[in-house]
């Protein structure tokens, strides 16, 4: 058993709130990490941008913790859950899973994730049953035990058997990812990392996905990372939450740790998460989603 | 202005044919900004025209080489014409098929998925590769099929068998040109199996699918010397034309394998560096 610290509560208004929790057993481990995309111009005319995505984001989640990222649109939650998942090469810093470095040990790391993310990431023309099918292949799993156990996770996600050979696409969106959820689940993983699983979902298939969150993390020992927009969302399943705006992170605690912290200086006795966004933020996540939507 | 008005009182758009002539603009005006934007796709759909245009017209010279008696004058037309469809359909079958290892991913928008799997590329290329070989043998097996069907091909004096090893040796380099090739959809997210359709035309123009490589022009028959496509045609000619031995085959087997022996790892290892530089500079998440 390993036990880390994270940094202590600074108090400084423009430094990071970050609650210093002992982890006991850390599954993933994000040091320092920073990140930069370079876009050039075309035909080499014009400047080359530069965006900061994530600057020297520091964070650990403990063994069976459903740990929230929330952010704005660009504020480098999708790039800290990508470098995770072996998708992006951190500039610097590092990145561990159960002690496994993304970049050096990226076939051990691979073996232990599985990740959910906005779009369902499917071969449309495909049925549940084949692209699971495929999907479960690739994880060394196959035969009729694997069958039966992929028909009994579709029904318990409430997908009915004459779904299960339909082409995905003529699926709704929710049946969509309540499939990727199930193709999530059926190969076992150890962290799996959530990319605003739930966007775009009706009301009760958000519970759906939210009630099947937790029991993965219980029945499966799973650790979740999730990354949403969906305060209510992370108020419910996490367990600690960090907020990052501009790629840097400017909270980290349990949702009532936020409040306690936060109370103070918003002047409220006990302010929603909303509320402790907005102060840190300068901005709400409406704003925000009309913004990217304009 | 107009917003303070009634709708009756508004200038509505859309009267005259002057008027829609100018809007029409629009049109060249946006296709423009497209041609401007995807510059590399039009560069590759250039090359690929010139290629073509090319290979149709040395069809024609090599046709007025055989009326003139000269080289080539002994083959049979349309059997030559035939056997460099059939195996020209089988290496485009497994070459694209490779080479669209990620383009198709990404247009679906599975890549990312894919990647994050715990399977070696090695594997996950295998695997490719198995289905187009056993994919392209299909397709041109129904090809040649429905050739014979229509044109009275005669195999009779055929060495079907040692046709049969000179096309497997070739799909190995065929393999590695297809790898190499699917490194570009993943260096450029927007079309860039399209410009997989470079090597391609290019392979078509330079290895006599269609022609003897000697109606090339002197400074192009160099290039045919590189080209996988060139030993496996001349092999399956002299194998199914001529009815040569497979002991025979040697000068166009031993080519072919030795290019099998470059093109697959240069390919495994350009497809590496891809992969690494699209983690690095983010180019997995953009599905074009």
């Amino acid at each position: 058993m390993v036990a880390t610290l994270e940094r202590p509560v600074q108090h400084a208004q423009s430094e990071p709130r970050i609650a210093m929790t002992p982890v006991i057993e850390p599954a993933a481990v994000v040091e320092h990490v920073s990140k930069v995309f370079v876009q050039r111009p075309l035909f080499w005319r014009g400047q080359t941008k530069t965006v900061q995505a994530v600057a020297d984001v520091s964070f650990t989640v403990g063994r069976n913790e459903i740990f929230g990222i929330l952010g704005a649109n660009g504020s480098g939650k999708s790039t800290l859950i990508r470098m995770l998942s072996t998708l992006l090469i951190p500039d610097s810093g590092r990145v561990e899973v159960f002690g496994y470095d993304v970049r050096r040990d990226e076939a051990q790391v691979k073996r232990l994730i599985n990740r959910v993310s906005v779009e369902a990431s499917f071969f449309k023309k495909l049925s549940p049953g084949e692209n699971l099918a495929y999907a479960l292949r690739l994880y060394g799993r196959s035969g009729s035990a694997v069958r039966d156990e992929t028909y009994a996770v579709l029904d318990r996600l409430g997908i009915a058997r004459d779904k299960v050979g339909e082409p995905l696409e003529q699926l709704s969106r929710g049946m969509q990812q309540k499939v990727a959820i199930a193709r999530a689940l059926l190969t076992s993983p150890v962290l799996l990392l959530l990319d605003e699983p739930t966007t775009g979902l009706d009301p009760r298939s958000k519970l759906d996905v939210q009630r099947f969150v937790r029991e993965l993390r219980e029945g499966h020992d799973a650790t979740i990372l999730l990354c949403t927009h969906d305060m209510a969302e992370a108020e419910a399943l996490c367990d600690r939450v960090a907020i990052v705006e501009k790629g840097k992170l400017a909270a980290l605690d349990t949702v009532d740790g936020l409040k306690r912290t936060f109370a103070p200086t918003i002047g409220h006795p006990e302010p929603s998460l909303e509320d402790i966004f907005i102060h840190l933020t300068g901005r709400s996540l409406e704003d925000d989603e009309e913004a990217s939507d304009e | 202005m107009n917003q303070s008005l009634g709708p009756a009182q508004r200038t509505l758009p859309g009267a005259g044919i002057w008027w829609e002539t100018r809007a029409s603009l629009a049109f060249v005006e946006r296709n423009l900004y497209l041609v401007k934007r995807y510059w590399h796709l039009e560069l590759a759909f250039l090359i690929f025209n010139v290629a073509s245009a090319m290979s149709v017209l040395y069809i024609g010279e090599a046709q007025m080489q055989r009326e003139a008696g000269a080289a080539d004058a002994r083959l049979d037309l349309v059997l030559y014409l035939g056997i460099g469809t059939v195996v020209w359909a089988y290496l485009r079958a497994v070459f694209s098929n490779v080479g669209e290892m990620v383009a198709w991913e990404r247009w679906e928008g599975t890549i990312e998925y894919t990647m994050m799997a715990p399977i070696s590329r090695l594997a996950h290329m295998l695997g490719v590769s198995l289905f187009s070989i056993v994919y392209g043998l299909a397709r041109s097996a129904l090809l040649l099929g429905v050739l014979a069907l229509f044109f009275s091909v005669d195999l009779s004096n055929a060495n079907l068998g040692g046709a049969a090893v000179i096309l497997l040796v070739g799909s190995v380099s065929f393999l590695g040109f297809g790898i190499m090739a699917a490194v570009l959809p993943l260096l450029f997210p927007e079309r860039g199996e399209e410009m997989t359709f470079v090597i391609s035309s290019i392979l078509l123009l330079v290895s006599g699918v269609y022609y003897p490589i000697s109606v090339l022009p002197d400074w192009m028959e160099p290039l045919a010397t590189v080209s996988p496509a060139t030993y496996v045609l001349e092999g399956m000619r002299a194998a199914l034309l001529e009815g040569a031995p497979t002991a025979a085959l040697g000068p166009s087997l031993v080519p072919t394998v030795i290019l099998g022996a470059l093109t697959l790892p240069i390919g495994i290892a350009i497809f590496g560096w891809g992969e690494r530089y699209a983690k690095r500079t983010g180019r997995l998440k953009r599905s074009g």
